[in-house]
């Protein structure tokens, strides 16, 4: 814990990017989230830590509906973006995903070439007029991924062939590459080597510059290093939530305290 | 290290050698043994079986392959023409001119023989004269000259050129006597009796009962044909679709399962019942018409749609999960991710089924016994895609039923004939299934 760079970064701005009251989620009778209230801030990363289980994949799950595709899993609560319901009848889950990205904990690249990859996102939003434009959403997406230099001679390979950890950085550029103003990662970093890990998280310190980031993570050094704002979820529930630096230093509870010193978990 | 080791062996001290196999290693070892030892024998028996199938299917069928011939040179006379053309029964008249011309040939390769022509003629095929007659009326300018003709000889004397009839068994024949069979072995010497491969059988028609030489599975190949087009244009769509729907969008509720649990029924169904529902509906209530590939191929669709549903969901299922998730995550549309990524991805698992299913339904005889497609002489081709599907038609495994129920044992050999086509036609398809399978799992 010695290591641990904590940096004391003033948040930004204080607009509130996505706000969740009173959120339950049940798999049939697990009860896996339980009254979880948080405020996640524009222009912010925010970190969700917690031990294995505890609901943080779940959670972020909700924030673009993903759990609609679980059939047993049931979501109560209210949960804006931008001040509107993302659960109101009328929202399209599709639009929402489209602008609440997401990483999965697993690297899960369509078995396409890289180049498909990247570019299916926003060829379905019809962000680009014409190849050339793909070719440079592409591209962006890709340095962005940090992964740009290792395939650019062979962006027809499929994405299936890459090393785990390339994948997952596949996974992050096919997400930013549909230019979302929310990006939901779920480990992003448990797969990647040092290196890429330093660069995932320098692009995730970019994108703050215009998106908000959720993290997930079991690495409390990277949660220092990246976020500003860290939730403790502990069983399901939300233990404590408040500014990284307080977090890692001066925390409320004493559940907290023991899982950042390593005691719980 | 050391202390670990103590805590885990059961007597401490007793350390045990792993040069030395212990009773429960050795147990272990025995049952696997013995079990590799039942796979053994469970294959051998198996294959046993099939080479068993695999050569009577050969020795049995092989031979509807030749077929022997009489090479006659015939005059062709403009007035021995013109009086046969004058009489009633035509063809008889025509017979006669063959049946000269044979005794001619016969005396010219100086082969003696008591015989009348008109027993001669039992040598040949019965459909002799009309081959002649078919032949001055398509080749009118021909006459006046002579062509070389090549009759079909009698099954009799086919069947004694392959071994299979024998002179002990003609004892009690009305057409042939043991007298003929050395004519026969005499006439081969001369070169007039030849055997050569009998494309007939493959392209033509089937004849009736009392001339198995003349016999094909051609039109009822058309028949299998045209059903198997049909099978596709409907089960592939409806099944696929159906697949589609239940598996990626139907809501989990009591009426999906029921849906579900009736499709694997379905497909459990003898396949006489789906006979009976094609009569019924297809029949009796749409009034199509009979013993149609049309209506064979629709009870055929029917019968093929659970297996086609099934394979597909399966393949659907296997896709997964993190893949659709993948798609939805970048704000696909369930129907884009089901469309440009689950689909391509399952799509060697869909054409497998599906081709299996074909297959399935193109060795099906049962329903179209029903429907009348059985025991229908299907001696004319079809002319044009419209006749293709409403004329009356056989289709293969129908006609082999059909010739193996006739007396002849002509007949019998040709079944077996139609059989090795039937599975060359089955192979064919899973060849395809394969390779298809390999061409689409190499794109990933
Ligand atoms: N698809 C599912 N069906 C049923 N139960 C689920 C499902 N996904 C998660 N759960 C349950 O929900 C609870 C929270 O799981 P979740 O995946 O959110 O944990 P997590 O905090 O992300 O853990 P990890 O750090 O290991 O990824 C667990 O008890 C888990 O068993
Ligand atoms: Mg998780």
């Amino acid at each position: 814990m010695n290591d641990m760079r904590l940096i004391e970064r003033a948040v930004d701005m204080d607009d509130i990017k996505i706000s969740a009251r009173d959120v339950q989620v049940y798999y049939g009778d697990n009860h896996a989230i339980k009254d979880v209230n948080v405020d996640i801030q524009d222009k912010t990363v925010t970190a969700f830590i917690g031990p294995s289980g505890c609901g943080k994949s779940t959670f972020l799950r909700c924030l673009n509906r993903m759990n609609d595709t679980i059939d047993i899993c049931r979501v109560e609560g209210d949960i804006h973006l931008d001040g509107e319901d993302i659960n109101d009848k009328r929202v399209d889950p599709v639009q929402l995903r489209a602008k609440v990205g997401m990483v999965f904990q697993k690297p899960n690249p369509f078995p396409k070439s890289i180049y498909d990859n990247a570019a299916y996102g926003p060829k379905i939003h019809g962000m680009a007029k014409n190849k050339a434009e793909l070719d440079e959403i592409v591209e962006r997406a890709l340095r962005r991924g940090a992964i740009w230099d290792e395939v650019k001679d062979r962006l027809d390979a499929p994405g299936t062939g890459l090393s785990g950890g390339q994948q997952q950085r596949l996974c992050i550029a096919r997400a930013v590459a549909t230019e979302p103003e929310v990006l939901l990662m779920d480990e992003p970093c448990s797969a990647l080597d040092p290196i890429a890990t330093a660069q995932v998280e320098e692009l995730i310190d970019e994108l703050r510059q215009n998106y908000s980031v959720v993290i997930v993570t079991h690495s409390m050094q990277q949660a220092a290093r990246v976020s500003q704002k860290t939730a403790f979820f502990h069983l399901g529930n939300l233990v404590e939530y408040d500014e990284t630096g307080k977090i890692f230093t001066n925390p409320e509870d004493e559940r907290t305290e023991s899982y950042i010193t390593g005691r719980i978990g | 290290m050391t202390d670990a080791t103590a805590h885990t062996t059961p007597e401490p001290g007793s350390k045990s050698s792993i040069l030395t196999v212990d009773p429960h290693t050795a147990k272990r070892h025995a049952a696997e043994g013995r079990f590799k030892i039942y796979g053994i024998i469970a294959i051998c028996i198996g294959l046993f079986f099939l080479a068993a199938l695999l050569i009577a299917i050969v020795s049995n069928g092989t031979r509807a392959f030749t077929q022997t011939r009489v090479v006659l040179e015939i005059p062709l006379v403009a007035a021995e023409i013109e009086a046969a053309e004058a009489y009633i029964v035509k063809t008889s008249k025509y017979n006669d001119l063959v049946g000269e011309a044979l005794t001619g040939a016969m005396s010219d390769a100086g082969i003696e023989t008591e015989m009348e022509p008109k027993e001669l003629l039992m040598m040949l095929s019965g459909s002799a004269g009309a081959n002649f007659r078919n032949f001055v009326l398509e080749n009118p300018d021909a006459v006046g000259g002579s062509h070389q003709f090549e009759f079909l000889a009698s099954s009799r004397v086919d069947g004694y050129l392959k071994g299979r009839v024998t002179r002990e068994a003609l004892v009690d024949d009305k057409n042939l006597d043991a007298a003929h069979l050395d004519l026969v072995d005499q006439m081969r010497e001369a070169g007039l009796v030849e055997r050569s491969f009998n494309w007939d059988f493959i392209f033509g028609a089937d004849a009736s009962e009392s001339r198995p030489e003349a016999a094909g599975i051609g039109v009822s190949m058309l028949g299998s044909f045209f059903m198997m087009l049909v099978v596709l244009a409907f089960a592939l769509p409806i099944g696929i679709a159906a697949s589609i729907y239940l598996e990626e969008f139907a809501p989990q509720n009591r009426f999906t399962d029921l849906i579900e649990v009736n499709i694997a029924n379905l497909a459990a169904v003898p396949s006489i019942v789906f006979g009976i529902l094609g009569l019924a509906v297809f029949i009796q209530v749409m009034h199509l018409p009979q013993s149609a590939p049309l209506v064979g191929g629709l009870t055929l669709t029917l019968m093929t749609l659970p297996t086609i549903v099934i394979s597909t969901r399966a393949s659907l299922k296997s896709v997964p999960p993190s893949i659709r998730d993948a798609a939805l995550g970048v704000g696909a549309s369930k129907m884009q991710a089901v469309f440009h990524h689950v689909l391509p991805l399952a799509m060697p698992g869909i054409l497998t089924g599906t081709i299996i299913g074909l297959a399935q339904a193109l060795g099906e005889t049962a329903p179209l016994l029903l429907i009348g497609m059985v025991g229908f002489i299907a001696s004319n081709p079809p002319d044009g895609l419209a006749s293709g599907f409403l004329d009356p038609n056989s289709a293969m495994p129908a006609q082999i039923y059909e010739w193996a129920k006739r007396a002849d044992p002509a007949y019998y050999e040709r079944a077996w004939g139609g059989i090795i086509i039937l599975l060359l036609f089955l192979m064919t398809m899973n060849i395809i299934a394969i390779l298809l399978r390999r061409k689409f799992e190499r794109r990933w």
